[in-house]
């Protein structure tokens, strides 16, 4: 059993492979976490992980610039259903499209695109930075035991844009900054959050725990 | 519910803690990561780590400091100080730093601040900006209207740049979030410069972080409430243990600010 943390060159792979770690020898599901930009230990992982921080074309040219690495992911998630989680921006690639600075295409995973948040209330801050509680919307084993709604417990966010999905099934958790944002998505054996689990404390880390032990 | 952010900020001087850290249980109250630990069980929001090393060759010790205390803690960190280029930068959110804050390279060379966002991301560029009132009350030109401008060299070198200007201008290249500090109010426990910290809340569209000057827990309503920030940075009042993170969250729950409370 091993989880594939992709490199691509993006996103905070110390800070999430320690939380990785840590959540795998907490849990009882201890297993080997490897950081890789090699297709050949993705397609052998039992689960994938991609992160991601920064802008959404980067992200996206970054993974395109690993030979082999899309291709690795879709055979490995899409036809061998192997289960995967994305992370902030690793998770808004799984759209059809981003439009952040320019127009680029997503993976395709999730019916929808990548667009800014718009709060109602312009006081609100941009990016929508720092601690929020998710609402629910679908039961997911990723949210097994994990308090939600407004006495839940909290999730770190830092973006400005997020995925709107085209089908409102792919929406499992979102949270209220001035409306609805979008904080976790699935589709079959691929789920992303927007927030970053690594960095949510206790959220955080059972979140992972139940992605280590998710078995759809 | 959106929450407010309570941030305690570390001094570190070749890889120990400078201000004094008074807590139980801590074995070794100097190192940074026994700190950083200690108040990730409190409940801080985030960290920050300044980082005051004196001598250049000594920069890799931050770096140690912050591989160890992401190893540890599950939770946002910012680190300071001495980060003039982008491989300062990449150095340290490779070492597991989530956000680095930019003060005197930002002043000295403005596109800095814009280089280090299209490389990175607007989100993990904070620009710190330290800040001296020069008109209004208080002042040499108390008749004047308010008036603020960048120090630098802690406070000590005037630059002659108008703070408000400047925070929109900062921002507008790409930063993410400013860390606005009082130079009056630093140390003095009288509270935040409630009419700077309003000033430039209200003009930029990122978060601003109020910090400087904290002696009470009013004073953290205070910078959110009347100061417009979305989050308070103190140190001395959380090192020398006058208040834990619990009761500063607690006290501002009860003046009706949303807190993050998670047991």
């Amino acid at each position: 059993m091993t989880v594939a943390i992709v490199d691509y060159g993006s996103g905070n792979l110390h800070s999430a492979a320690k939380a990785f770690e840590r959540a795998a020898r907490e849990s009882g599901h201890d297993q080997p976490i490897l950081v890789t930009s090699d297709p050949d230990v993705v397609r052998a992982a039992d689960r994938v992980v991609l992160p991601g921080v920064g802008a959404f074309a980067d992200c996206r040219r970054g993974l395109e610039a690993v030979t082999g690495m899309v291709e690795a992911l879709e055979e490995t998630v899409r036809r061998r259903g192997r289960p995967f989680l994305g992370i902030c921006v690793g998770m808004q690639l799984m759209a059809e499209r981003g439009r952040e600075y320019e127009v680029v295409d997503g993976l395709g995973w999730i019916p929808g695109e990548v667009d800014r948040i718009t709060p109602a209330d312009p006081s609100l801050k941009i990016p929508h930075m720092g601690w929020n509680t998710l609402n629910a919307l679908a039961p997911h084993p990723l949210l097994d035991g994990i308090a939600t709604g407004p006495d839940g417990l909290h999730a770190y966010f830092v973006h400005s844009y997020h995925l709107k999905t085209a089908d409102p099934g792919d929406l499992v958790a979102q949270v209220d900054y001035g409306g609805p944002v979008t904080a976790i998505v699935a589709d079959g054996t691929a789920a992303g959050t927007q927030f970053h689990p690594e960095k949510s404390q206790r959220l955080g880390l059972a979140l992972i725990a139940n992605f280590l032990r998710w078995a759809p | 519910m959106f929450k407010v952010r309570v941030i305690p900020c570390l001094d570190v001087k070749d890889g120990r803690v400078v201000k004094g850290v008074n807590f139980v249980d801590l074995v070794d109250a100097g190192d940074p990561v026994q700190a950083a630990i200690a108040y990730d069980a409190a409940g801080a929001d985030e960290l920050c780590f300044l980082d005051i090393t004196a001598s250049h060759e000594n920069r890799g010790t931050i770096l140690d400091v912050v591989r160890r205390t992401a190893e540890a803690c599950f939770m946002p960190l910012t680190v300071g100080g001495g980060v003039r280029t982008v491989d300062d930068i990449r150095a340290l959110l490779q070492s597991g730093a989530d956000k680095v804050s930019i003060n005197t390279a930002a002043v000295n060379n403005r596109q800095f601040v814009k280089e280090a966002a299209e490389k990175f991301g607007n989100q993990c560029i904070v620009v710190a900006i330290d800040a001296k009132r020069v008109a209004g009350p208080g002042t040499a030109l108390p008749d004047a209207a308010d008036r603020w401008e960048i120090f630098t060299h802690g406070g000590r070198k005037p630059t002659g740049i108008d703070a408000v200007l400047y925070a929109k201008e900062v921002v507008a290249l790409g930063a993410g979030e400013i860390l606005l500090t009082s130079m009056d109010r630093d140390g003095t426990k009288s509270g935040f410069d409630i009419a700077l910290t309003r000033a430039i809340a209200d003009a930029v569209p990122v978060p601003v972080i109020a910090s400087g000057g904290v002696g009470t827990l009013d004073h953290l309503v205070e910078g959110i409430r009347d100061g417009h920030a979305t989050a308070v940075l103190a140190a001395s009042i959380f090192h020398f243990g006058t208040f834990t993170i619990r009761q500063a969250k607690t006290h501002m729950a009860a003046a009706g600010l949303p807190m993050r409370l998670d047991p």
